[in-house]
């Protein structure tokens, strides 16, 4: 089954130009297991929405099919092998 | 003909600012837009010449990228270049400085925030941190400035290649004089009023920035939140050279490339009231190491209410060297003859970070 990691307009460009990533998932995984799957082939992407201990950015969201992944476990939030994730850049910034 | 580049890093991204006489300048920019370009390095020790950019993205995070061809292309280490070991549970937050290695062409230094001191010796491309500054004991003890707890001075010894000083706010100097396996503080003599409890502490000082005399290396010029230092001893004890100034408290210093016991200031009122002395935006001058100072404010606007911030001044690398200062509202001005006067080159940027410059043949 395949879940699905959709990227903000900003950041297509460090992925060809994909706007979203299929994931393959035999079962529930960790956010974190999938995001490190659908940016294996781009390191530079995966850098900008998680920092080097594999946390998501402070103005960086991210969504498991609706939820809030930083109001519900972070990056141990569960992902369904059939989930929507969006990659949000948050409202804020100057 | 030579062609002299400015680089303009503000709170929104970068400009390069190029002449070929220092009077007429094309700008293009921005790169990196939306990102504030905290560090620059024009590094010619190469056989290309090469600029070295740090910047954050309030969304994005912290990165830097190397350009080989003087800003039409970039490239971006795919790891990242300046990443925390697993075992420091600490993300990089933004590269504040880089600075060429006088002793090996390939080392390219980093000072970062959080406080980090970073080695690079593929011409900063990937960078290691040195544990001796990162362990030591004082760290816990560190604090932060407005701008956030960074090494924002690094300054190696051009004589000894084991010898350095790093800078921080609030923190204060350390110095290594063994190729950075460990550091010890060099504040005796700056006062720390903001301490009560001991107004001389062995560190812990609020440093905003330290220069390196040109023809002196053991002589040190220190702006500090509220005084003006030199030290003659490379970096470890420090006397006051604030007489004569029409304030104590700035950003930035600033050493005369050309000329020996010569240093710019660019003085603010006070930590309280953070506007030029009498809104006359000026710099400071001293040509005896701070025995006397004298004004510097032709061509610069008056009144004004603008700032340069620590790292927004630079000396370009012509035999005649020409001066860059960035203001925190987006004009930079430059002077050919070591102050007396100035001429605006851009004007309408966002809040001005960092200017570096450099000439090439």
């Amino acid at each position: 089954m395949t879940a699905r990691v959709v990227l903000p307009g900003l950041l297509r460009d460090l992925a060809d130009g994909a706007a979203e990533l299929p994931v393959e998932l035999e079962g529930p995984a960790p956010l974190a297991d999938v995001l490190d799957l659908a940016f294996e082939p781009w390191p530079i992407l995966a850098s900008r929405i998680r920092d080097e201990r594999g946390e998501i950015r402070r103005h960086v969201n991210v969504f498991v099919d609706g939820e809030d992944a930083k109001r519900a476990e972070g990056v141990r939030t569960e992902v369904g092998p059939q989930a929507t994730v969006h990659v949000i850049n948050a409202v804020s910034g100057g | 003909m030579t062609q002299t580049i400015v680089g303009i890093g503000t709170r929104k991204g970068l400009w390069l600012a190029r002449s070929e006489d220092r009077r007429t300048w094309q700008v293009d920019g921005p790169h990196f837009l939306m990102s504030e370009v905290l560090s620059l390095l024009f590094d010619t020790r190469r056989a290309t010449p090469r600029l070295v950019v740090g910047f954050r993205s309030s969304h994005w995070g912290p990165s830097l990228q190397h350009s080989d061809d003087l800003g039409a292309t970039w490239v971006e280490h795919p790891e990242g270049s300046i990443r925390f070991p697993e075992d420091t549970d600490t993300a990089l937050k933004a590269t504040w400085q880089l600075v060429a290695d006088p002793h090996d062409p390939q080392v390219v230094w980093a000072g970062t925030e959080p406080q980090g001191l970073w080695r690079s010796e593929d011409g900063g491309e990937t960078f290691e941190l040195n544990r001796g500054l990162w362990e030591h004991p004082h760290r816990p003890e560190w604090g932060e400035g407005f701008g956030g707890g960074a090494i924002h001075t690094v300054l190696p010894s051009p004589v000894d290649a084991d010898s350095m000083l790093v800078a921080m706010s609030t923190g204060g100097v350390y110095n290594t004089r063994d190729g950075g396996r460990s550091w010890t503080p060099g504040n005796t003599g700056i006062h720390a009023y903001f301490q009560p409890h001991d107004e001389w502490p062995e560190f812990g000082q609020c440093v905003h920035k330290v220069a390196r005399d040109s023809a002196t290396p053991t002589r040190l010029y220190a702006q500090n939140h509220r005084g003006v230092y030199r030290s003659d001893d490379d970096g470890v004890t420090w006397t006051s050279i604030e007489a004569g100034l029409p304030t104590n408290f700035g950003m930035t210093a600033v050493s005369n490339p050309a000329r020996g016991d010569s240093v710019w200031l660019v003085p603010i009122a006070s930590d309280g009231e953070r506007i030029p002395p009498g809104a006359t935006l000026q710099l400071q001058r001293t040509d005896d190491a701070g025995a006397t100072w004298h004004t510097q404010d032709a061509g610069l606007p008056k009144p004004s209410y603008t700032n340069v911030l620590r790292d927004a001044a630079g000396t370009d690398t012509h035999e005649e060297p020409g001066l860059y200062v960035g203001t925190r509202n987006g004009e930079v001005y430059a002077t050919l003859d070591g102050g007396e006067s100035f001429t605006r080159i851009v004007e309408q940027l966002p809040d001005v970070l960092c200017v570096r410059a450099v000439t090439l043949p």
